[in-house]
C-alpha cells in the first residue's frame, strides 16, 4: 500500500528527515509517537505532498505507483487523505460546499455530519469560527467523505474533549472496519488507540525511525521513561 | 414615455429584469433618452428626475443638491437626465426597484443627477446598473446621485458596473440619514474599465442611524480604479461598516475608506481586503480613521496580498485540482453575503458574477 525508501527530507537548512523507510500493507495502521518537532508532522506532509519540504533522497510509492514528485490533488484522487492538525480558515467557502466538491451523495454527507455531530456548522466558512474540537471533526468528516485508502491522522485528538474523542473514535473505527483502509496516525496521548487497532508502531525523534514496536508497548515505556529513554532502547534502530 | 428596449444582453448583464418580474419599479436611461420608467407597487414612485421636478417643484428646495451641501463638496450642475425615485411613508417593497443608466453612443458624456427619498418608516432595495453599448468608444459618465433616508427608513442599494476598457466613470454620491435610519450601498464592478474614481459618502445626521457600504472590485489589466467609502458619523449611537474586497487581475485598485466621528458615542469598522493575482497589478488600501471625541469606538483591519499556497494546498488534499483550488478561494473572496441582500437579489448576483468569472477564465 505505502512504502517510503531512504527519504531525506530538508527544511531551508535544517535536515528533518533522515533515511526515513518504512512500509505499509493493506488494512495496516502505524501509530507514530514521538516528541515536539522530531518529524512526524513532515513525514505525514511529505507523503501528501504539501510544499516547503526539499526531498533530497529516496521515494514515496504508493499502491505500487511512484508518487514522490505527484501533486496534492493526484495523491488525493490515487487515495490518500489527510487530516491537518492546523488548518487553514477560508472565508467564503461554505464547509457544505467543499463536501459537495468532495463527494455528490448529499444524503452520505448528511449522514456523516449527524455521526461526527457537524451539521449545525455545515453553513459556516470553513474552519472559520469554529472551536479546536470541532475543528478537528470537521477535518475528519471531509477526509472519510474523500473515501481514502490511506488516511494520515496528525493528533486527531489533541484539543478534543473525552466525549469528541469518543465520538470521532468510533466513526474512525466503522470507517476501518468496514473499508479496511490503511493508517499513519500521530499521537501523543494515545487516547486514540482506544478505537484505532494499531498493529505497528514506532518512535521518531531528531528525525529518525528510532523503534518499531506494538503501540501500546511504545506508548507504556514511553510514559514511564520518556522519549529520552528510546535512545537507548535495545529496540533501537539505526 | 417607453421606447423599445434595446441592447437586453447587456442590461439584464447588471441585474435588470427587462421582464419586470419580481420588481417594484423600473428605470432605465440610454444615453441622455429616457427609455423606461414604471411603478409597480403602490407607495414606490419612479419618476425621470426633470419631471420629478415638474411636478413637484418642491424636490428643487428639499432635496437637490442639499446632500452635496452639506459635505460642502461642489458638483456638476449641467446634468442630463437620471431618476427621482420615492419610496413614500411607511412603504415597505418585497422587491427590489431597479435602474439601469446605458452609455450606447460614440463619444457620449452621459451626465444624470439621480434622486432617491426613503420618507419614513420606509424600506426599500434599489439595484442599478450601469453599462454600456458593445460598439461604444471613448464614452464617459457621470453618475451624480443623492439618498436621502428619512427617519426609521431602510435603504439597499446596489450598483453594478459593467463598463469597457475606454470608458471613464465618476460617480458621485451622498447619502443623508436621519434617526433609526439605515443606508447599505453596494458596489460591484464586474469587468475593465479604463478609469473610475469614486468616493461616495454617507452622514448620518440622526441619532442611532446607520451606514455600511460593501464593496467587490474586480479589476482587470489597464483598468484605474480609485474606489472608497465615506462615513461622517454625526449623531450619538450612529454606526458605520466599510468593507472592500478588490481582486486584481493586472489592474491598478486604490481601495479608501474613511470613518470619521464628529459626536462622541459613536462606531465604526472598517475592513479592506486586497487579492492581487498578478505582478502587473497595484493594491494599495488607505484606511482612515478619524474622530474628535474621546468617547468613539473605531478600528480597522486591512490586508493585501496573493492567494494563500497553504488554502490552495489544502483544498487540493481534499482531491480538487489546484486550478479549481484556486477558483473557488477567489470566489469565495468575493463573497456576495457580505451585501446583506434578500435571497433573490442574492442569486441573481451570485449567478453574474459566476458568469463573468467563467467567461474571463479567471
Amino acid at each position: 500500500m505505502l512504502k517510503i525508501e531512504n527519504l531525506n527530507v530538508k527544511v531551508g537548512d535544517s535536515l528533518i528527515l533522515k533515511d526515513i523507510s518504512l512500509e505499509l500493507g493493506e488494512n495496516e495502521r502505524l501509530i507514530i509517537f514521538g516528541p515536539n518537532g522530531s518529524g512526524k508532522t513532515t513525514l505525514l506532509k511529505v507523503i501528501m505532498g504539501i510544499s516547503g519540504y526539499e526531498i533530497l533522497k529516496g521515494k514515496i510509492f504508493f499502491v505500487n505507483k511512484d508518487i514522490t514528485n505527484l501533486t496534492i490533488s493526484e495523491r488525493a484522487k490515487l487515495g490518500i487523505g489527510i487530516m491537518f492538525q492546523n488548518p487553514p480558515k477560508i472565508s467564503g467557502i461554505k464547509i457544505f460546499q467543499l463536501a459537495k466538491y468532495i463527494c455528490d451523495n448529499e444524503e452520505e454527507i448528511k449522514i456523516l455530519a449527524q455521526k461526527l455531530k457537524v451539521d449545525e456548522f455545515l453553513r459556516r466558512d470553513l474552519n472559520v469560527d469554529l472551536s479546536g474540537g470541532e475543528i478537528k471533526r470537521v477535518e475528519l468528516f471531509q477526509v472519510l467523505l474523500q473515501k481514502p485508502k490511506l488516511l494520515l491522522l496528525d493528533e486527531p485528538e489533541s484539543g478534543v474533549d473525552i466525549e469528541n474523542i469518543s465520538i470521532m473514535g468510533s466513526v474512525l473505527n466503522e470507517y476501518i472496519k468496514e473499508t479496511k483502509c490503511s493508517a499513519l496516525v500521530i499521537t501523543h496521548t494515545g487516547y486514540i488507540l482506544d478505537y484505532i487497532e494499531g498493529e505497528k508502531g514506532c518512535v521518531i525523534t531528531n528525525g529518525k525511525i528510532r523503534c518499531r514496536r506494538q503501540p501500546k508497548k511504545v506508548l507504556d515505556t514511553i510514559r514511564k521513561s520518556g522519549y529520552d529513554k528510546c535512545e537507548e532502547c535495545k529496540w533501537k534502530k539505526e | 414615455m417607453e421606447k423599445r428596449i434595446e441592447n437586453k444582453e447587456e442590461i439584464k448583464e447588471v441585474g435588470f429584469n427587462i421582464e419586470e418580474k419580481e420588481r417594484a419599479g423600473s428605470f432605465i436611461q440610454s444615453d441622455n433618452k429616457i427609455i423606461l420608467t414604471r411603478s409597480l407597487q403602490e407607495g414606490v414612485e419612479v419618476l425621470p428626475i426633470d419631471k420629478a421636478i415638474e411636478i413637484y417643484p418642491e424636490i428643487k428646495d428639499k432635496y437637490w443638491g442639499k446632500g452635496f451641501e452639506e459635505i460642502g463638496i461642489d458638483f456638476e450642475k449641467k446634468t442630463e437626465g437620471g431618476y427621482f425615485i420615492r419610496i413614500k411613508k411607511d412603504t415597505k417593497t418585497i422587491f427590489p426597484v431597479q435602474a439601469c443608466l446605458y452609455l450606447k453612443s460614440k463619444k457620449f458624456k452621459q451626465k444624470v443627477h439621480n434622486i432617491v427619498v426613503i420618507e419614513e418608516n420606509a424600506q426599500a432595495h434599489l439595484i442599478t446598473g450601469c453599462t454600456s453599448a458593445k460598439d461604444t468608444e471613448d464614452a464617459y459618465h457621470l453618475g451624480i446621485s443623492e439618498f436621502f433616508v428619512h427617519k426609521g427608513g431602510f435603504l439597499n442599494f446596489t450598483m453594478i458596473h459593467s463598463w469597457k476598457e475606454n470608458i471613464e466613470v465618476e460617480p458621485k454620491s451622498v447619502a443623508v440619514v436621519e434617526e433609526n435610519g439605515i443606508f447599505v450601498s453596494n458596489y460591484i464592478n464586474l469587468k475593465p474599465v479604463k478609469k473610475i474614481v469614486m468616493y461616495p459618502t454617507a452622514i448620518l445626521e440622526g441619532k442611532n442611524s446607520r451606514a455600511r457600504f460593501n464593496s467587490i472590485i474586480l479589476s482587470f489589466p489597464d483598468s484605474y480604479h480609485d474606489i472608497g467609502s465615506r462615513c461622517i458619523l454625526a449623531n450619538s449611537g450612529t454606526s458605520a461598516e466599510i468593507i472592500s474586497r478588490s481582486v486584481s487581475y493586472g489592474g491598478i485598485v486604490i481601495a479608501r475608506g474613511h470613518i470619521k466621528s464628529t459626536f462622541p458615542s459613536t462606531r465604526g469598522h472598517l475592513e479592506c481586503k486586497g487579492l492581487l493575482l498578478s505582478e502587473k497589478g497595484i493594491i494599495h488600501a488607505i484606511p482612515e480613521l478619524e474622530t474628535l471625541y474621546q468617547d468613539v469606538e473605531l478600528t480597522h483591519e486591512a490586508s493585501i496580498g496573493k492567494i494563500k499556497k497553504e488554502e490552495i494546498e489544502y483544498l487540493a488534499s481534499r482531491g480538487i485540482s489546484e486550478e479549481e483550488a484556486q477558483s473557488l478561494i477567489i470566489r469565495g473572496f468575493m463573497n456576495v453575503e457580505i451585501l446583506g441582500l434578500p435571497d433573490m437579489l442574492e442569486k441573481e448576483i451570485n449567478k453574474i458574477l459566476n458568469k463573468v468569472k467563467n467567461a474571463s477564465k479567471i
